[in-house]
């Protein structure tokens, strides 16, 4: 058991891509966000967990959200507070719209050094856009150690996280300083269902425009009364940074050209960190179109 | 990624029923709650809110977690180590996880750690979680012993037990021991008072006790040394933490195969005494039955969801002859048939349910200031129709579930004789609905007299009273000849001015009087929704065939048929 710990959890609301119909792609090959219902990231949903359970072994603790997205993404953070979250911070200006996942964990790691959180517990990966690149460009943008694919974490004290890791061919664990990044793999335990009373106490919790949105005096009232309720909502300015590195113009990924494919390749290969692989790969990424 | 809330229109039909609005009023006393706690409601609509989120969340626990694991739970069971009960582990995680999602407690008072919802409320868990799991059903609707705690215990007690039942502790009520089943007057188990230890003592053998192993136990035992009748026996509440029961052994049950059956043996057993003394059967294990009848009239109609379910996928996976079966007219007849009588079952649930709801939140009120005239004039009223209505819906749809659970397994043919598909647990769980808490026979004997006594005849003249839909007006006078049918046979049968002519033709009389209800109760909701429109016709036209047998065979009867069925008395193997 630990010291009281500042965790943050970082969460996506996502198209939900594993049920889709026919409308789900457009015809420039784009997906159809309105044909899918928004849902809560699936292994956002185990990172949360992995977050509830340290709070629970660290009294004292307190999960917070940090989602970026539109409005409406309030959602995965109202959703959150019914299942054991404190509260959250939704990340939302039209600067941040059209970000690759550099400009994202840039706009992410940008508003953490604002939260200053003792962990940070992300999903591997996301269901739309399967890079699992935002987790670990965030450690890296922070300098903090990272440890991804976790799946348990099996000790915790004031200054250190020991943590199993599920990889292809078996078990890690690994033991790292805190603060620290980890990203949580889906084979991790589901996450706690929402509690009733939970939602009946959060089911009001909203952000500024959202509040301003709905004109409701009585609404206005209760999250005066009740600061539990209110969600923040951070714009650029509530950030510092460079603009220049958010959203279009920080996105350096361009989409060439969008084709269905049958996906053959096992999902992931190792490489070890020698000069020689490296080289290897980046010539044969090279060579499939896949960079260049 | 089932849920059983939002996948069930009728269910959600249910819960915007008019009368919630009285329902919330009495439920929430003027929102007093609202400044105490943080998760009470401000006012109906936000009341309502809440109640339809916390559904949402049963109906997901019961889809994505109770049904996945009611097979292994059937088939793995409970079993009894050192003495106690250990549960299937499916079992072991519903319980889990519904205590995660905090939906225990869930009609308790707030100050006890409730949620506070209304019956309504409860009775559509229970039916979920039915559908899900039926033995489980059980384990999870015995936290209703705590509403009779609630009603008739000292504040001492409700305050010691009821924070635990919120927080996920099961209950039992253990009544029924070796020489005393329908015939409760005859409970031996000897309750005495030990001067020195300032307690009472339980000591003797319970037996067929659901969930026996309970954390929290209510007992019905005979306080009163050298009694032999009802005014003997008081009602107690024991705290398996003493840890002075032992399980003797678990039935080897037909079905409901995870819900542990329990022989009880109480050594010296410390317990406290409910309410008054020598009140145990007389008044508390009444509230309790009734309770109990309503949760298996729930547990019956979401049995019949779940075969009615499982019935209609199959006609449409199936092909035989070149198509589907459903095709033919002989399964589409019989799914249309089960469809109506599920919509029948659960419309005569919720109206059951809104009556006792309504005369309990009465009686709690007049526990905290004096009824107004007009307010216990409608509590008597009310509690008049839940007496009349509670047997009527146990007799009914624990029937019906029986007739569901038969016909989808004639659907599944020769497959559903195997145990390869879930109907054959279904068949067997069903079995026991129109059993326990009262046989269908002894639920006739409850309801007889609202025959005799005009209950049933008063509420259907109001049901007749009301508009009747525009589309479905070509039923009303038909609905008005099984009205009038029903009234001369109840007059015949009276009129021979017999009790046992009246038992012997009793159970016809209720019955015609349940169609009638259930017939007009579909009508109504077909004015509010289309989506009954087809089983109001289909039920009444099912309703006025067995109303028209029944009265048939009353009035084709004379006094001297009893005698001569009595005959079989005297046969003896």
């Amino acid at each position: 058991m630990g010291k009281a710990l500042n965790i943050v959890v970082l969460a996506k609301q996502v198209p939900d891509t594993r049920n889709v119909g026919k409308d789900a792609m457009k015809a420039d090959g784009t997906v159809n966000r309105a044909a899918l219902p928004a849902i809560f990231n699936p292994e956002d949903l185990n990172a949360l967990e992995q977050a509830l359970i340290i709070k629970e072994s660290c009294p004292g603790s307190t999960v917070r959200i940090l989602t970026m997205g539109p409005p409406r993404a309030a959602d995965v953070i109202r959703d959150a507070m019914f299942r054991g979250a404190d509260g959250g911070v939704l990340l939302t200006d039209r600067k941040f719209a059209g970000a690759d996942t550099l400009a994202t964990s840039y706009a992410l790691s940008r508003a953490l050094l604002k939260i200053k959180p003792d962990i940070i517990v992300a999903g591997r990966q996301a269901i739309d856009g399967d890079t699992a690149q935002v987790g670990p460009q965030v450690a890296e943008k922070l300098g903090w150690p990272q440890v991804t694919y976790a799946e348990q974490i099996e000790k915790i004290t004031d200054t250190e996280i020991v943590v199993k890791r599920r990889l292809e061919h078996g078990v890690e664990t690994v033991c790292s300083p805190m603060p620290m990044v980890l990203t949580v793999n889906g084979s991790a335990p589901e996450c706690r269902m929402k509690n009733a009373k939970r939602v009946m106490k959060f089911k009001n919790a909203k952000t500024p425009s959202e509040l301003n949105e709905a004109q409701d005096e009585y609404l206005n009232m209760e999250c005066c009364k009740k600061p539990y309720l209110n969600i923040s909502e951070w714009g650029v300015s509530d950030i510092e940074c460079d603009e220049q590195q958010l959203g279009l113009s920080g996105s350096p990924t361009k989409v060439k050209q969008i084709e269905n494919v049958v996906l053959q390749a096992k999902e992931s290969k190792q490489y070890s960190a020698s000069e020689g692989e490296i080289n290897s790969l980046m010539v044969e990424l090279i060579a499939s179109h896949t960079l260049g | 990624m089932a849920n059983f809330f939002l996948d069930n229109r009728d269910l959600q039909f249910h819960l915007d029923h008019p009368l919630m609005r009285k329902i919330v009023e009495l439920k929430e006393r003027g929102f007093a709650d609202r400044d105490l706690y943080d998760y009470a409601p401000a006012d109906y609509d936000d009341a309502m809110d809440s109640y339809r989120r916390v559904m949402e969340i049963m109906g997901e626990v019961c889809g994505d977690v109770i049904a996945p694991n009611a097979e292994e739970v059937d088939t793995v069971g409970p079993k009894v180590v050192d003495d106690r009960v250990v549960y299937a582990p499916g079992t072991a995680q519903n319980i889990e996880a519904i205590t995660k999602a905090g939906l225990f407690g869930m009609t308790l008072p707030r100050k006890y750690e409730g949620l506070n919802l209304p019956l309504v409320c409860f009775v559509m868990a229970n039916e979920m979680v039915s559908r899900g799991d039926t033995g489980f059903e059980n384990i999870w609707g015995l936290q209703d012993c705590a509403e009779t705690l609630n009603e008739f215990a000292s504040e001492e007690i409700k305050a010691e037990f009821l924070p635990r039942v919120s927080r996920g502790e099961t209950c039992a009520m253990d009544l029924t021991e070796p020489d005393a089943g329908s015939d409760l007057q005859a409970v031996m188990l000897k309750a005495t008072w030990d001067e020195k230890r300032g307690t009472w003592l339980l000591n003797g053998v319970k037996r067929f006790i659901t969930n026996g192993d309970a954390e929290i136990s209510l007992v019905l035992a005979r306080s009163e040394e050298g009694t032999t009748d009802a005014r003997g026996l008081s009602m107690f509440v024991y705290d398996k933490a003493s840890n002075c029961t032992k399980v003797r052994r678990i039935e080897n049950k037909l079905g409901i195969k995870g819900s542990p059956t329990c022989e009880l043996v109480f050594t010296n057993a410390p317990a406290q005494l409910v309410g008054d003394r020598k009140m145990g059967l007389i008044k508390y294990v009444m509230s309790l039955m009734n309770a109990a009848r309503l949760g298996i009239g729930a547990q019956s109609t979401g049995l019949s969801e779940a075969a009615y379910r499982e019935a209609l996928k199959y006609a449409h996976e199936r092909r035989q002859f070149g198509k589907p079966i459903i095709e033919f007219p002989a399964m589409y007849e019989m799914l249309t048939n089960m469809k109506a009588k599920l919509h029948g079952s659960r419309a005569l649930l919720y109206e059951t349910t809104r009556f006792v709801e309504i005369y309990k939140c009465y009686e709690h009120i007049s526990h905290e200031r004096k009824l107004e005239a007009d307010e216990r004039a409608e509590q008597k009223a009310y509690s008049r129709l839940a007496d009349a209505f509670t047997p009527l819906l146990k007799l009914m749809t624990s029937e019906y579930c029986n007739q569901l659970a038969y016909d989808s397994l004639q659907i599944h043919g020769g497959s559903g004789y195997m145990k390869d598909y879930p109907i054959q647990r279904i068949y067997r769980d069903a079995r026991i609905t129109n059993i326990y808490e009262g046989t269908s026979q002894l639920q006739v004997v409850a309801a007889i007299r609202h025959v005799t006594t005009g209950t049933y005849l008063a509420k259907i003249k109001e049901y007749e009273a009301l508009p009747c839909p525009t589309p479905l007006a070509h039923l009303h006078g038909r609905l008005v000849a099984m009205r009038e049918a029903y009234e001369r046979a109840v007059e015949k049968v009276t009129a021979m001015g017999d009790a046992e002519q009246i038992d012997f033709h009793a159970r016809r009389m209720v019955e015609m009087a349940g169609h009638i209800v259930i017939s007009h109760l579909l009508v109504q909701q077909s004015g509010v929704s289309e989506d009954y429109r087809l089983s109001a016709e289909v039920y009444t036209k099912l309703g006025e065939a067995q109303c028209t047998a029944a009265a048939e065979y009353i009035a084709k009867s004379t006094a001297a048929d009893v005698n001569s069925f009595k005959s079989v008395l005297d046969e003896y193997l």
